[in-house]
């Protein structure tokens, strides 16, 4: 794809250097998430703790910890084949609702995965964003992963644009999703077991939006290999 | 061939109980139901993978009325869809009828042979019995 020469490890001074999106930069992608899902585990679950049923956490921890077990075993050379691991991995394991919502997000891209370049993981990840719009018939504003989602998307489609280069646009795409996590924490829950609560879900950041701002946070960090 | 059932919940057990209620309904009458409940350890949680698959069996040709419990048994019975070929997802119907109800008023009706479309407006159906006594 144009990276003759470029060696995927090689860092080249201080210059930021994308991995390619092949298999194994999205097994990175998808690993880094694992991890930071770990990390953020008792966060995730005290955000739905008050706002819904104290889950998303756990759920996700099993799911992603589930994924990372099965890209170890398979042979991970067809970056499709790699996301819709991913999807139907989290569709088995993780049990609520984000188990359908992410594991649609991860199918979607992978069937609209086409090329290994930076544009084509945007129109990737804009794929399963849609499919996470369809699924939940959510917008942005109804306190959902959308939140964080979007403005990713909306970020890292104008940094390219722009022409600033993949780890740029994802810098870019992590801060939006941030600001976008963020913005949730005064809205009324519209979608979801949260909306059951009304008034009472204000104050509280959404977990799926958190959950969904560390997506796009490790795609920052595994697909900018350089420094 | 009658149309078949799948039930697909958060809680095997809650499932499984609903088939047994409506099978009840049934005795001596053959009807496909299948059960998509729980998570991979037995906890509460849906896949819809496993409800793919519930449905699969389900088909025998005359296609299949999903019931679910609620929240993400809606959005895993979705997502299943996207696991069929484009065939049987047309045979497939995602029912907005009450679990309970709705199953046992579908489950009596496919056992009569009904058609899918059939089926499917009797579990709507559901909750008329209740509604008509209570406001009696």
């Amino acid at each position: 794809m144009g990276r003759a020469g470029a060696h995927p490890g090689a860092a080249l001074g201080r210059l930021s250097v994308a991995v390619p999106v092949d298999a194994a930069g999205l097994t990175a992608w998808v690993t880094e998430f694992a991890r930071l899902v770990h990390e953020q585990r008792d966060e995730l679950t005290r955000l739905d703790a008050a706002i819904g049923d104290a889950d998303h956490g756990a759920n996700l921890d099993r799911g992603m910890t589930a994924v990372v077990a099965a890209l170890e075993g398979g042979p991970a050379d067809d970056p499709a084949a790699v996301l819709k691991t991913v999807a139907t991995t989290l569709i088995k394991t993780v049990g609520g609702a984000s188990g359908p919502l992410y594991g649609t997000f991860f199918l979607r891209a992978a069937g609209a995965l086409d090329g290994g370049d930076a544009g084509a993981f945007a129109a990737a990840v804009r794929a399963g964003l849609d499919g996470v719009a369809a699924r939940g018939k959510a917008e942005p504003g109804d306190k959902t992963m959308l939140d964080a989602l979007t403005p990713a998307c909306d970020a890292l489609d104008a940094a390219l644009a722009e022409g600033r280069d993949l780890p740029d646009a994802l810098r870019a795409a992590a801060e939006a999703a941030a600001g976008g996590r963020d913005a949730t924490v005064p809205l009324v829950a519209r979608k979801g077991r949260a909306s059951y609560l009304g008034e009472r879900s204000a104050g509280h950041a959404d977990p799926g939006a958190t959950s969904a701002a560390l997506l796009v946070q490790a795609a920052a960090t595994a697909l900018a290999g350089g420094s | 061939m009658t149309v078949g059932l799948v039930v697909v919940s958060h809680s095997r057990a809650l499932a499984e109980a609903a088939v047994e209620l409506a099978r009840g309904m049934l005795p001596g009458r053959e009807l496909a139901v299948g059960v998509a409940a729980g998570d991979v350890d037995g906890g509460l949680g849906t896949d819809a993978t496993a409800i793919a698959d519930a449905v699969t069996a389900a088909d025998g040709g005359d296609g299949v009325v999903v019931l679910m419990d609620l929240g993400s048994a809606v959005l895993s019975a979705e997502t299943a869809l996207e696991f069929l070929d484009d065939d049987q997802r047309a045979r497939v119907v995602l029912s907005p009828a009450p679990l309970v109800e709705g199953l046992v008023g579908a489950a009596v009706v496919a056992a009569s042979g009904a058609s899918r479309d059939r089926v499917a407006a009797e579990a709507l159906q559901g909750l008329a019995p209740k509604q008509a006594h209570l406001a009696g």
